[in-house]
């Protein structure tokens, strides 16, 4: 064998060796959420028994058709579209103007009201919000569950886009002043539109976040104003104990954020090696 | 807006920087002003109402007393409390470590040239994405002693069935387990950004000098990496602190009191209890808690940063 097709070959078998350690490395998700997809699939007579059926040779969409069905799972589904889209939304609303602002008055320090979010937990923001809520009678409706959704959204944008914003260029948005573009109008006019990837990966991690939180739900949710992470525990304690509608109900809940993740994985990437930041 | 327009501002923009950008900072004060009234009202405020609580007698329903720092005081002897401490201090070092180890290991492998790559990423990305609740959910199923597929999958390799989250012995374990596999993408995603601002040059030159693969991650890879490791380990520690999604949904931090952490103690004072004074005092010492340790790594990532000559 020559020097070239032996270094050919070596580097044939690093590739293949890479690849197979990188399958081995992602076995543990990827076999986890194939095994939820095939609880959700099967009878309860396939999901008791020993040894574990992997790839059942009858299906039970009955699970699926029975989440949608029963007990106001659309109602909740609803819930959480909402509490997510207005916490998303406001967050968006407030943060990337001020996201702006901290970037271009190099206030880097204020950041560190956002470290303090982080590191807060989640429950002493409750005590007082669940209160005061309590207080103004407002715990039947969804707005408690908005505001304090904010404390998961709002940091995550203003978060990524003062990193968005300090590597946009500033000379744009002077060149526009010297046109005579006012300071609301060069930002409306002319970062906004450069900033628009920067506020995709400020919307979408906003978004999974919201929707994947648990203890906000479980302490201001009444029966009517359930979002669906709540909902899906409450089945558990409560309901049942089938694991094939369990498990469907599981995999409504998080499939939305699952597509989500997969198809914006480059984004998302980005934005989470950027800031570092999580929700809750 | 055109190329030339930009271009042409470019050059005085620059020399008028310095003076320029002091006159005119104060005006860039209302993009931040509605940020800041939210902020203010969702977290400055709750604090301030947690703290006036945390001296107070208070329960969901009866009135409120002040009791000065006697909430504090009960804590000291609160045994459950102290328990609740241990528990997530021990929770917290194995979900540090665990993630750390295994995201560093696969962060080097994904930066290497792989067919795929996306996918494959994208794939090993989703659990810290999925929704906590409904992948506890499913857990605790794999977790089940007789028909969860955990014990088979062990059985496989010979490995008598374990009682997993239902013994106190192995919960903690279990436990961590499963915030393992969440969150050691977000360790590789640190990592990975990392590795991929390297410079090339020492790597050639070590391998002119014939330094073998363990010698290039050890002396080269390693210390220029470790910024990236120790913020890693920061974000991973206070989010093992606050853990509580997981844990609530799979154990509600049982068997008994065996996988009660601090925030689970927490929630049971302040909820279950409707202790919302004790609860807020908890409350405080949880985050000075998160906060000193917090604080003692960023002291290593300092030091650590004059090592490597980067500060």
């Amino acid at each position: 064998m020559t020097t070239d097709a032996k270094r050919l070959a070596w580097k044939m078998a690093d590739r293949i060796g890479t690849f197979v350690c990188v399958v081995v490395v992602i076995s543990p998700a990827l076999f986890f959420f194939l095994w939820m997809l095939s609880l959700s699939l099967k009878y309860e007579i396939d999901n008791g028994a020993y040894p574990p059926v992997f790839i059942p040779t009858r299906i039970a969409w009955q699970n699926y058709a029975g989440v949608f069905a029963s007990n106001n799972f659309l109602l909740y589904f609803w819930n959480s579209i909402v509490v997510t889209g207005s916490a998303t939304l406001l967050a968006l609303i407030v943060g990337v103007p001020a996201g702006y602002g901290i970037a271009r008055m190099k206030a880097d320090r204020s950041a560190i009201v956002i470290m303090i979010a982080r590191m807060t937990p989640g429950l002493s923001f409750l005590i007082p919000m669940f209160l005061i809520f309590q207080w103004l009678g407002l715990l039947g409706t969804l707005v408690p569950q908005i505001i304090i959704h904010l404390v998961v959204t709002v940091p995550i944008v203003i978060w990524i886009m003062i990193g968005y914003f300090e590597t946009t260029p500033i000379e744009l948005e002077e060149a526009a002043m010297i046109d005579g573009a006012g300071r609301w109008q060069t930002f409306w006019r002319v970062t906004l539109p450069i900033a628009r990837p920067g506020i995709v990966v400020a919307m979408i991690l906003s978004v999974i976040f919201s929707w994947n939180n648990f203890v906000f739900g479980v302490v201001l949710a009444g029966r009517e104003t359930r979002t669906l992470p709540v909902a899906v525990y409450n089945m558990l304690s409560f309901e049942q104990v089938s694991w094939g509608p369990l498990a469907a109900a599981a995999l409504v809940v998080t499939l939305p954020v699952l597509v989500l993740t997969v198809l914006a994985q480059r984004q998302i990437v980005a934005g989470l090696t950027a800031g570092a930041v999580k929700g809750g | 807006m055109s190329q030339a327009a930009s271009s042409a501002a470019l050059a005085p923009s620059n020399e008028a920087a310095p003076k320029r950008r002091g006159g005119l900072t104060p005006s860039y004060w209302p993009f931040v002003v509605p940020a800041l009234a939210v902020v203010v009202a969702t977290i400055l405020a709750p604090w301030a109402f947690t703290l006036w609580m945390s001296v107070s007698e208070w329960k969901v329903g009866e009135g409120q007393h002040f009791v000065g720092l006697e909430n504090f005081l009960h804590l000291l002897s609160d045994r459950r409390f102290g328990q609740s401490v241990r528990t997530t201090l021990i929770y917290t070092g194995l979900s540090v470590v665990a993630p750390l180890l295994l995201g560093t290991l696969s962060a080097l492998l994904f930066n290497r040239k792989l067919p795929c790559r996306g996918l494959l990423r994208g794939i090993f990305v989703m659990p810290m994405m999925a929704t906590p609740v409904a992948i506890a959910l499913v857990w605790t199923m794999m977790f089940h002693p007789q028909l969860g597929v955990l014990n088979y999958l062990l059985s496989l390799i010979g490995i008598e069935p374990q009682d997993w989250v239902f013994s106190p012995d192995t919960v903690i374990p279990s436990l961590v387990l499963v915030e393992t596999w969440q969150w050691t993408p977000l360790v590789m995603l640190i990592v990975l950004g990392g590795l991929a601002s390297l410079p090339q040059d020492p790597y050639e030159a070590a391998e002119i000098d014939g330094a073998s693969a363990w010698q290039r991650f050890r002396y080269l890879t390693l210390p220029m990496i470790m910024p990236f490791l120790l913020v890693a380990a920061t974000i991973r520690m206070i989010d093992a602190l606050k853990s509580f999604d997981i844990i609530y949904a799979i154990t509600q931090g049982g068997p008994g009191t065996a996988s009660e952490t601090t925030n689970l103690y927490l929630y049971s004072v302040a909820f279950s209890y409707s202790n919302v004074g004790y609860g807020s005092a908890i409350a405080v010492v949880f985050f000075a808690l998160i906060v000193a340790l917090s604080l003692l790594l960023l002291q290593l990532r300092r030091s650590s940063g004059r090592m490597a000559g980067l500060e």
